[in-house]
């Protein structure tokens, strides 16, 4: 028995499942394939087509109707001749029919990857789907059907795959690459089959079971007696919390005692929104804007970054969106943008101090968010805040582009303007910054800059963890400020998705909390069962 | 009825644009006249086969842009109104499912 091997991804599909492994393979690539008969090469393109059509009618018919749209784009693509008259063409050349189909495949697919739109770059993972399927099929391999109750692994799962599975006997889903927004996922997510991704290369060769928990993320293969034991208590306690936070999802979140809490969510890509209504919390706490710089080969342009912001607007409705400006450096830093080699990057050029520094960034960002605030109730939110100055500073570059753009009678408005607390400094004199129309504590930072201990360091973490009584006495001291001056205060680090910590927070005086999407009907369950007594 | 040619535009509201399920839509609709169906995001072109999903795709219209629908020959004028009534309806969509399309 190979010892136990523990990895953790990023959870795409919340659950828990124990069972066997099966690798999932792509299909082999094709050989050179020059100099091939051009008639034959047509007809084995032209059988494994039809195939490939009846294949994807079969499982149009029986897919779920969430699923019937996946399915009729690959067969759309499929019946189009644009597609198909230059793998021809090659395939007059000499080229192998899998060559040829791979070759023209490959161009499709590295076009949507290049896209700016998240939506059209997902298209990708629909295209490789099909592009596998043919090339299976012109190698000769039936459509391997995958097992039913086991722990899919591998590079990557197409959606049609995943519909070719029977999930009523249970089954995970463990990828190497992969990602939360994919089709996979959100189909994984609708029937409830845990899924983790973003694992990196998984050294499943030889491993036979593994337990994959969905929730965390946390991937043990060969698990031995200890994990099994934590398995099972993880898996009732899952089991009994969805119960209990499916009955609170779509309630309002109130205690026991009658005291009403906003839960707000924190997204990191508008896509995230997709698989909530709107209606089932109080708005977007915290809006990532990283995302916009994905890759960081290139920086967003203004339209591109009103187009995303004004999306999760109309999602919201009249619900409140605090959008956050750029948050690079530190922990995240980007190419071209944030600075190299800074010895000390968490105590550096990073947050508001990055934006002030690189006015050019920050201005295209400000308008975007100006003209966005016409479409609903933006909020707008500086990271990383010291001192006053900066706020101020923010400001009026912000009043600054305003100004200009009512000059070209270009739509806009100026959203209320907030600020984090996630540096010690304004977490104990908050009435140096009276501009500030509300606050939103970043727990996480403010717990590393209170105990200077990284968390993501285990030789330290420890640290961060003892330092929590001290990071209370701040939002303690904060949530009274902000109660006697009448401004609002949210909570939108990790602490606030904690559900140990939640009843701790509401008693310190915090009401508002946003949370992690995933934890989104926990966190309402628990306030729910809260008490507060006579203190609010 | 004769080879005849009609023109029509409209402004596209669907959330996330142009997308595989509204672009289904659009072509197979397209494929249901015979005549020659060109889209374009603009009025001066490129324009293109409104028949094909590849190209049609490949256009990565965002919403708010406005579509430009051009046919010529047999049926030329239901054509431009059918699809254009069809990108006005929002591709018959609710903006629930929008986001799996």
């Amino acid at each position: 028995m190979p010892q136990p091997v523990e990895r953790v991804g990023r959870p795409a599909s919340p659950g828990i499942f124990a069972g066997p492994i099966v690798e999932l393979r792509g299909p082999d690539m094709p050989a050179d394939g020059a100099d091939c008969d051009a008639l034959t090469e047509a007809d084995a393109l032209r059988d494994a087509l039809e195939v490939a059509t009846a294949e994807l009618r079969a499982l149009h018919d029986s897919a779920p109707a969430d699923a019937k749209g996946i399915v009729e784009f690959q067969l759309a693509m499929l019946e189009d001749p644009t597609l198909l008259e230059p793998v021809m063409e090659r395939i007059m050349t000499g080229r192998s029919a899998a060559n040829a189909w791979l070759g023209v495949l490959a161009l499709q697919i590295a076009d949507y990857e290049a896209a700016d739109d998240d939506y059209f770059r997902a298209r990708a993972g629909d295209l490789t789907d099909l592009k596998d399927r043919v090339l299976r099929l012109l190698a000769g391999e039936a459509d391997a059907a995958l097992p039913a109750g086991a722990i899919l692994i591998g590079e990557d799962l197409p959606p049609s795959r995943f519909l070719a599975i029977d999930w009523s006997k249970g089954g995970a889903i463990v990828l190497e690459r992969g990602s939360p927004l994919s089709h996979v996922a959100i189909l994984a997510r609708a029937r409830g089959v845990p899924m983790v991704t973003g694992l990196g290369e998984v050294p499943a060769i030889g491993h036979v079971e593994a337990i994959v928990d969905g929730t965390t993320g946390r991937v043990v293969l060969s698990p031995d007696a200890t994990s099994r034991l934590s398995l099972k208590e993880a898996e009732q306690a899952f089991a009994a919390e969805q119960k209990e936070a499916a009955r609170h999802r779509s309630r309002p979140a109130v205690t026991a005692d009658g005291i009403a809490v906003k839960v707000m969510i924190n997204v990191a890509a508008p896509a995230e929104t997709e698989a909530i209504d709107s209606a089932h919390c109080d708005g977007i706490g915290l809006m990532r804007t990283e995302f916009l710089f994905r890759d960081g080969h290139r920086l967003p342009d203004e339209e591109e970054q009103y187009r995303a912001y004004r999306r999760l607007l109309e999602w919201a409705g009249d619900k409140p969106v605090t959008v956050r400006t750029l948050d690079a450096g530190g922990d995240k830093p980007i190419a071209g943008l944030t600075p190299e080699n800074e010895t000390n990057s968490f105590l550096g050029v990073r947050g508001l101090r990055l934006s002030l520094a690189r006015p050019d960034v920050f201005r295209a960002q400000l308008r975007a968010l100006g003209r966005a605030a016409v479409h609903g109730k933006l909020k707008v939110m500086w990271p990383m805040v010291t001192v006053p100055e900066e706020f101020t500073a923010a400001a009026a570059l912000f009043d600054e582009e305003l100004a200009a753009m009512r000059g070209q009678g270009i739509a806009c408005a100026r959203p209320p303007l907030g600020m984090m607390v996630e540096v010690p400094f304004p977490a104990l004199l908050p009435e140096l910054f009276p501009m500030a129309e509300f606050f939103s504590i970043g727990s996480n930072d403010l717990t590393q800059y209170v105990a200077a201990a990284s968390r993501d360091n285990p030789a330290v973490s420890g640290l961060a963890d003892g330092a929590y009584p001290a990071v209370a006495l701040l939002i303690r001291r904060l949530a009274e400020f902000t109660t006697a001056h009448g401004i609002e205060l949210s909570i939108c680090g990790d602490l606030g998705s904690d559900v140990e910590k939640v009843p701790d927070l509401l008693a310190l005086g915090l009401r508002s909390l946003s949370v992690a999407p995933a934890a989104l009907a926990r966190v309402k369950a628990v306030v729910c069962r809260s008490r507060l007594g006579g203190g609010s | 009825m004769s080879e005849s040619s009609a023109a029509r535009s409209v402004l596209m509201k669907h959330p996330v644009g142009l997308h595989a399920r509204p672009s289904v839509k659009l072509t197979r609709l397209a494929k249901s006249f015979r005549c020659r169906i060109e889209v374009a995001q603009h009025a001066s072109g490129p324009w293109i086969d409104a028949k094909s999903i590849v190209k049609v795709m490949a256009l990565k219209a965002p919403r708010d842009s406005t579509l430009h629908f051009r046919a010529e020959g047999e049926g030329a004028a239901e054509a431009v109104n059918a699809l254009s009534a069809l990108v006005a309806r929002d591709f018959d969509e609710d903006h629930a499912d929008a986001a799996t399309s």
